[in-house]
């Protein structure tokens, strides 16, 4: 609203490198500050405590970050749709617990199939409920969050005896570091990671996603089947959700029905530091990825700095304001 | 509070006509009155031993709930959304409780008056910063619920702290008739001051105002910015109101916010027939989606049935009010 009375912008000088162009760099380029916030927090890491910053250094960052990862390509996702979804942190934490009680009867192949199933069930219904009854996105993925959290614990309660702990080809995948730097994870990541970035940029499909979210009545009537594309998008979600949680299970060698939760807000917060939109239509997974990175290379930072829980909180929130109001600014007025 | 969502009203042609209008508008809000007065019942015949104490236990742990979702209301109906009221509650909660801890009861109406206006600076601080950034509500508050919770933890590391005798005999107990609790008595008073105050000034109008559109009250001159940062204000007083009952009631508090508050809040917003483009609906319809909620759990477990199942019925019950409201939307606009 503010644009509509602000004087026009001065035009940029010839020659220096004005405002005008770093906010066109920015916006035309965002990985570009991104990584360099990324490489200037890292240059932190090393000053703040010499010798932090080795390869081992590097394969712990990435290993914790790519549960982190997987989760903000749902966010980053959805969010091109104008979406969100909230329901990663119960789907991630009901598919690895469901495997970990699975594992000493019917066996891992078993679970993950169930878990996958039942995951992709929740997806089914979040996308019905948004693409066809256009729920909004929040409230629909907030109640499917509750459903898939209660049904988890009753299920921990049948359970109970028979638990039988995170099975060791997850400990492995999830907590395992090649050469001592290398992840295992990766295995896992970087297909899923091939599969997001060359789908959004090639196939129709993707192209839909940011269509919805740019436009969508325009999207309709150029023959967009919204409710389609928006319900293989929630079943897609909810499935890249389930292997963070098969991962996250793995890494920290816990099954809980509420291991994930406290990655949602992160997974947001990844997405929007990456620069995607949460209005729609604007973003990527690969300024994402740079996102969880910088989050977890702050987090990890902050904890070696001696910081307190409650200060990295207070951080933490302070630098995804901070980061979102840098990208509005140079977004928004142009 | 019936009358507080009911203004507006064109220039009334008989006393009858402007009933109706009251009950019309508030359909959804009565119709929500009469089930919880039927699940009531239910939960008498279920459980014979319902009675006084049952409904003093369900007043006083709603309170929190409901004030809760009183701030998450207003938010909604101008526009906006808080993710970070859990966090706010816990905030003022343990502010509250580690600076009434072993002070004399006086100094506790001292505490109380300033964790209320704690409460409107937090909320003031989310308003500003979304006006001053211009990123979406969602995330600034997503954002500053890290930042508040991180604030709790920095005042009181385990749960701990005390609160004066009368904030604790303020919520505990009944008023006259044992079947009113005092609880239920302190939050209908409360929201129907603060709520009503709001509603007939200026800035009742501008919540609404902003709330339906925030480019059409722009340019008729709502000061559409100050007008945001005052709706997250108002939800910030609520907040702490709700921080405080959370101290009261249990005459401790705890650093952590629980995660199911603010999900509650908005579960409530939506349930109690608010929109959540806003624009629309009032504070009783969320109020008592609270209790209809809140005894819901009760009920599932008198039935025996495992109280996660409470959980996935809340959940179920969200989508199902939604999509209702949304099919009433259609037909409405297809007409």
């Amino acid at each position: 609203m503010t644009e509509a009375v602000a004087a026009p912008a001065p035009k940029p000088r010839a020659g220096t490198l004005s405002r005008t162009g770093i906010r066109a760099l920015v916006r035309d380029r965002p990985m570009i500050p991104l990584v360099l916030l990324l490489l200037f927090l890292v240059l932190a890491s090393e000053l703040a405590r010499p010798g932090t910053v080795d390869p081992g250094w590097a394969g712990i960052i990435l290993r914790t970050a790519v549960p982190l990862a997987i989760l903000a390509g749902c966010q980053t996702l959805t969010m091109l749709t104008g979406g969100i979804d909230l329901s990663v942190g119960a789907v991630a934490s009901m598919s690895g617990f469901v495997v970990a009680t699975l594992v000493g009867g019917p066996g891992l192949g078993f679970g993950i199939v169930i878990a996958l199933i039942v995951a992709g069930l929740a997806g089914l219904a979040t996308g019905i409920g948004v693409g066809v009854f256009r729920v909004h996105p929040l409230i629909m993925t907030l109640a499917m969050s509750l459903v898939v959290f209660g049904l988890a614990n009753v299920w921990q309660l049948q359970m109970v005896q028979t638990g039988s702990g995170v099975p060791d080809e997850f400990r492995g995948l999830g907590a395992g570091l090649l050469l001592r730097i290398i992840p295992h994870s990766l295995l896992v990541f970087i297909p899923i990671l091939l599969m997001i970035m060359l789908g959004l940029r090639r196939t129709g499909y993707g192209q839909m996603l940011y269509a919805i979210g740019d436009n969508p009545v325009a999207a309709r009537l150029s023959g967009a089947k919204s409710w389609q594309i928006l319900v293989v998008l929630y079943v897609l979600s909810a499935l890249l959700a389930a292997v963070a949680g098969f991962l996250l299970s793995g890494a920290s060698n816990v099954a809980s029905v509420t291991l994930a939760n406290s990655l949602v807000l992160p997974s947001v917060a990844a997405a929007v530091i990456g620069g995607t939109s949460i209005l729609g239509g604007r973003g990527g997974y690969g300024g994402t990825i740079v996102g969880a990175l910088i989050l977890t290379v702050v987090a990890s930072l902050l904890t070696s700095l001696g910081f307190k829980e409650a200060d990295r909180l207070i951080l933490f929130g302070s630098i995804i304001v901070l980061v979102a109001a840098a990208y509005t600014r140079v977004t928004s007025d142009s | 509070m019936t009358a507080a969502t009911a203004s507006f009203e064109e220039p009334r042609t008989s006393r009858v006509d402007a009933v109706v209008g009251v009950l019309r508008r508030n359909a959804w809000a009565l119709g929500l009155v009469v089930f919880f007065g039927l699940m009531l019942v239910f939960t008498r015949i279920i459980q014979p031993t319902y009675g006084v104490s049952g409904v003093q236990g369900l007043a006083i742990g709603v309170l929190p709930l409901a004030f809760a979702a009183a701030a998450q209301t207003v938010i909604v109906i101008s526009g906006g959304i808080d993710l970070s009221i859990g966090s706010m509650m816990a905030l003022t909660s343990v502010v509250a409780a580690t600076s009434m801890k072993g002070q004399s009861e006086e100094f506790g109406v001292l505490v109380v008056a300033l964790t209320l206006l704690l409460g409107i600076g937090l909320g003031a601080i989310n308003g500003g910063l979304i006006v001053l950034t211009r990123v979406p509500d969602i995330i600034v508050t997503l954002a500053m619920s890290f930042v508040w919770a991180g604030a709790a933890l920095l005042v009181l590391n385990v749960p701990g702290g005390g609160a004066a005798l009368w904030l604790t005999d303020l919520v505990l107990g009944s008023l006259g008739n044992e079947w009113i609790p005092k609880a239920a008595v302190l939050l209908a008073s409360l929201v129907a001051i603060i709520w009503l105050t709001v509603r007939h000034s200026r800035l009742g109008l501008w919540f609404y105002a902003i709330g339906s559109s925030h480019l059409a009250a722009f340019r008729s001159g709502v000061p559409v910015n100050r007008a945001k940062l005052f709706s997250y204000a108002v939800g910030g007083l609520f907040a702490a109101l709700a921080g405080l009952s959370l101290t009261a009631s249990t005459g401790n508090a705890s650093p952590i916010p629980a995660p199911e508050h603010t999900l509650f809040s908005v579960a409530a917003v939506v349930l109690g027939g608010v929109s959540l483009a806003g624009g629309r609906g009032g504070l009783f319809g969320p109020i008592v989606a609270v209790f209809i909620l809140s005894l819901l759990r009760t009920d599932l477990t008198f039935l025996k049935l495992n109280p996660s199942l409470a959980t996935v019925a809340q959940g179920v019950i969200l989508v199902a009010v939604v999509m209702f409201g949304t099919l009433v939307q259609f037909r409405r606009s297809r007409r």
